[in-house]
């Protein structure tokens, strides 16, 4: 037993390290690590830097375009990507759909899709979520009737996030209605462009447009648009959420956000001294900073299992839920940190490109507001409650 | 990155398994609890046997040269049987801090017995109003030609009463909470001067207080500096008890997960009601963040001291403490009015998790340790 990194490990991770140094832009990094908004082209040209790389989709077959990393590689990637304020990767693309292409879809769409995806030509964007279907996902209404070459799409998507961005979605429709839930539902893949697709911004508790509406009215969709099996996109959807789910625990994230407590906690006073210096405060760190301890060693123990060929199963179900209460704590001291400079609400201070006077300090507007959409994290990728079901019923028996 | 066990480990861990399985009934536990010793002196003999009490021990000094991990593996299964052993006062602490500070005649003279079990030894840090600080040492030391003599009280001394030789800090310079001036002496509790009061503890062993007065003592390592390797020492015991607790804890959850597969009320198993479903998981989880930290404490425990090292042991015993709490107190209630009874085991196993954090520092104590350390 040994909880260090080998050599050739060590070795990985500063080949990763010289690459975010060279080539992460420091705009980008700067807007990450203070909670700027970032610009579609941010992430697009973050992505091409990457894929120039060969490192935007290390988790493909090589065959397809990915990498040979086994999971250690894959977390020590994340990890310092992370550290190193790059973005988080928007992952309907190449993290979502793709999986399931590779795995379930033709050869035809996988010469069709999967380059698309690393060249950046498309941006996906995932519409599961109903208006009626949130946790109860299977209880989805979105209707596609089979009419000759086409599906005829009707119903609504909500929560589609940065779908503004994006050019194809991909859905899961009920193309069997009389079919018990998870049975009669299929898994397409639908351009933007079609005439009858609406989007309509949803603006989220901190002020920011993330999500979205998506209406579908009558959108014709080729039935070669279909993955999988008709009537068995459950299985697609099923193998999509373990994929979601591992990387939910988000430990990359929260250290980096644990660093930017302590630089806040150490700008920001009480009492003619750095807060980070006050008994009461200073003890909250310390209780997260070991609950984030804990969190990373599980996190590489599924690591580890997995490298020997183990599947991450309900395990990461554990991880997602604890994970999100981690980050969820350290946004809150952040937002404490600020007293009551959390109350101005200041949107255009969020902009990078803003060069008027700043309130207070760089950090202080994103802080609040993102406390507020960092709630999102334990309702999302299977509600926090979804996931003690699935530990309850898979490895508890219940 | 590796968290297998090697085969040598596995077998390590089978044994002690199968030893704590066939040994350690309920009934024979309930027994060994209520004899003199307050454990069962004819298991401790196995443990000798099988050498299990030798394992940490180098192999120059008839031991397997065995690490954090064969320790924590070897706790881990005792702590499945709650058993009352002295295991790691005698073998991880007593025998750690021989083999650091002892001279090679006292190596000789102690560690060969502590090895076998043939000698039980024990180790008296705490004191009426130290509060898991081992450096708030009031018990003095004065040396009287070539003897050193010993007054004070030392408290809670776990194995104390049935202990061949105890282990005492002692001070013989500076003030009450100096790390400086901390001595350790081999104290045996035969001799005159020294007085026993015996108890029962809360989670069914014993131990007792020591009184000194004028009681001779023979100085383990240098006068006045042994407050490093008490400190050292005390980590390594700090990994053993996370073991210990992540042992208990696992069976604990398995007896209430059992529980709520066969109790039933309102005509169905009471697992079926999704309260209780997601109480299970939030101590399930517990238990996964607590095993996450042992098995740290573990791979920490005999690297060279240093401050990132404490820290993390720190942490481990602050989350095995709270996981060890939790777990205790959920199974309580999910079992409801059964669990209150003396003859159900959980109850037992409840009691040792919590007592468990009240060894080497609760979790207060290792909050405040973290948070001092803490770098920005």
């Amino acid at each position: 037993m040994d909880i260090h990194f080998t050599p050739e490990q060590l070795a990985f991770r500063d080949e990763v390290r010289e690459f975010l140094k060279q080539e992460l832009p420091a705009d980008i990094a700067a807007k990450v690590k203070l909670g700027k908004h970032m610009a579609k082209e941010d992430h697009e040209r973050w992505q091409k830097i990457l894929s120039a790389k060969g490192w935007y989709a290390p988790g493909w077959p090589v065959e397809h375009g990915g990498t040979d990393w086994g999971p250690v590689e894959k977390h020590i990637f994340d990890e310092e990507s992370a550290a190193y304020g790059a973005p988080r990767l928007v992952p309907f693309g190449v993290n979502m759909v793709a999986p399931v292409i590779i795995k379930f879809g033709s050869e035809e769409q996988k010469r069709h899709y999967l380059p698309r995806i690393l060249s950046g030509e498309d941006w996906w964007c995932q519409g599961y979520s109903e208006p009626g279907a949130g946790s109860d996902l299977a209880s989805l209404k979105t209707r596609a009737v089979r009419d000759g070459d086409h599906y005829i799409v009707n119903g609504q998507k909500t929560w589609t996030t940065l779908g503004q961005h994006a050019n194809w979605i991909f859905c899961l429709v009920r193309t069997d209605p009389e079919a018990q839930q998870q049975r009669g539902i299929s898994f397409l893949l639908i351009d933007m462009a079609t005439p009858g697709i609406t989007v309509r911004p949803i603006y989220t508790l901190d002020g920011d447009h993330e999500v979205n509406e998506v209406f579908f009215d009558d959108v014709k969709v080729p039935v070669e648009n279909l993955v999988g099996e008709e009537n068995k996109g459950w299985t697609c959807a099923k193998y999509l959420l373990t994929h979601e789910r591992t990387g939910l625990a988000g430990i990359g994230a929260s250290k980096a956000a644990m660093r930017h407590l302590k630089r806040v906690a150490t700008k920001q006073q009480k009492n003619g001294k750095p807060l980070i210096e006050d008994t009461l405060f200073r003890t909250q760190i310390a209780e997260v900073e070991m609950e984030l301890m804990a969190a990373e060693m599980s996190t590489l123990r599924i690591v580890a299992a997995a490298s020997e060929g183990g599947v991450p199963g309900a395990e990461s179900s554990i991880l997602k839920v604890q994970g999100t209460e981690i980050r969820q704590a350290i946004t809150n001291l952040l937002r404490k940190a600020l007293g009551p400079y959390a109350l101005p609400f200041l949107p255009e201070e969020l902009d990078y490109e803003y060069d008027g006077d700043v309130l207070l300090e760089d950090y202080s507007p994103a802080l609040a507001s993102s406390y507020f959409n960092m709630r999102k994290l334990s309702i999302f990728g299977g509600s926090n409650e979804i996931q003690k079901n699935i530990v309850s019923k898979m490895i508890l028996e219940l | 990155m590796d968290f297998k066990l090697t085969e040598e480990q596995q077998m390590l861990q089978e044994t002690a398994e199968r030893l704590v399985r066939d040994a350690y009934t309920f009934t024979k536990r309930e027994h060994a609890s209520k004899s003199e010793a307050g454990f069962s002196t004819e298991f401790w003999k196995q443990l000798g046997e099988l050498g299990l009490t030798a394992i940490p021990f180098p192999e120059e000094l008839g031991g397997f040269g065995g690490s954090g991990i064969e320790n924590m593996l070897i706790m881990q299964e005792l702590g499945k049987g709650i058993c009352l052993e002295p295991f790691m006062e005698s073998v991880i602490l007593a025998g750690g801090l021989i083999t650091q500070l002892g001279s090679e005649a006292q190596k000789e003279e102690l560690l060969a017995g502590i090895a076998s079990g043939e000698l039980q030894a024990a180790v008296a840090l705490d004191e009426l109003h130290s509060h898991y600080d081992l450096s708030h040492v009031t018990t003095t030391a004065t040396q009287q030609g070539s003897d050193w003599v010993l007054n004070g009280r030392k408290g809670v001394v776990i194995g104390g009463h049935t202990a061949g030789k105890i282990l005492v800090s002692a001070r013989n310079a500076g003030d009450t909470c100096d790390q400086q001036g901390i001595s350790l002496f081999i104290v045996d509790p035969n001799s005159a001067g020294v007085t026993r009061r015996t108890y029962a503890t809360v989670d069914g062993r014993k131990g007792c207080e020591l009184f000194l007065d004028n009681a001779k003592g023979e100085l383990l390592g240098t006068a006045g500096g042994a407050y490093d390797a008490i400190s050292y020492q005390a980590g390594r015991a700090i990994a053993a008890l996370c073991a210990e607790a992540v042992g208990a804890m696992r069976v604990l959850c398995d007896i209430t997960l059992d529980y709520l597969k066969t109790r039933k009320q309102f005509g169905v198993v009471i697992g079926k009601f999704q309260v209780l479903q997601h109480r299970m998981v939030d101590m399930v989880s517990a238990l996964e963040r607590a095993t996450s930290m042992a098995i740290l404490a573990a791979c920490l425990a005999d690297d060279e001291d240093s401050a990132e090292r404490s820290a993390k042991l720190s942490a481990a015993k602050f989350m095995v403490n709270r996981a060890a709490r939790y777990v205790a107190e959920e199974s309580i209630q999910l079992h409801g009015g059964i669990a209150m009874t003396w003859e159900y085991s959980g109850a037992h196993y409840a009691k040792r998790l919590v007592m468990i954090s009240h060894q080497l520092g609760d979790d207060d104590h290792h909050l405040e340790a973290y948070a001092a350390q803490l770098s920005a």
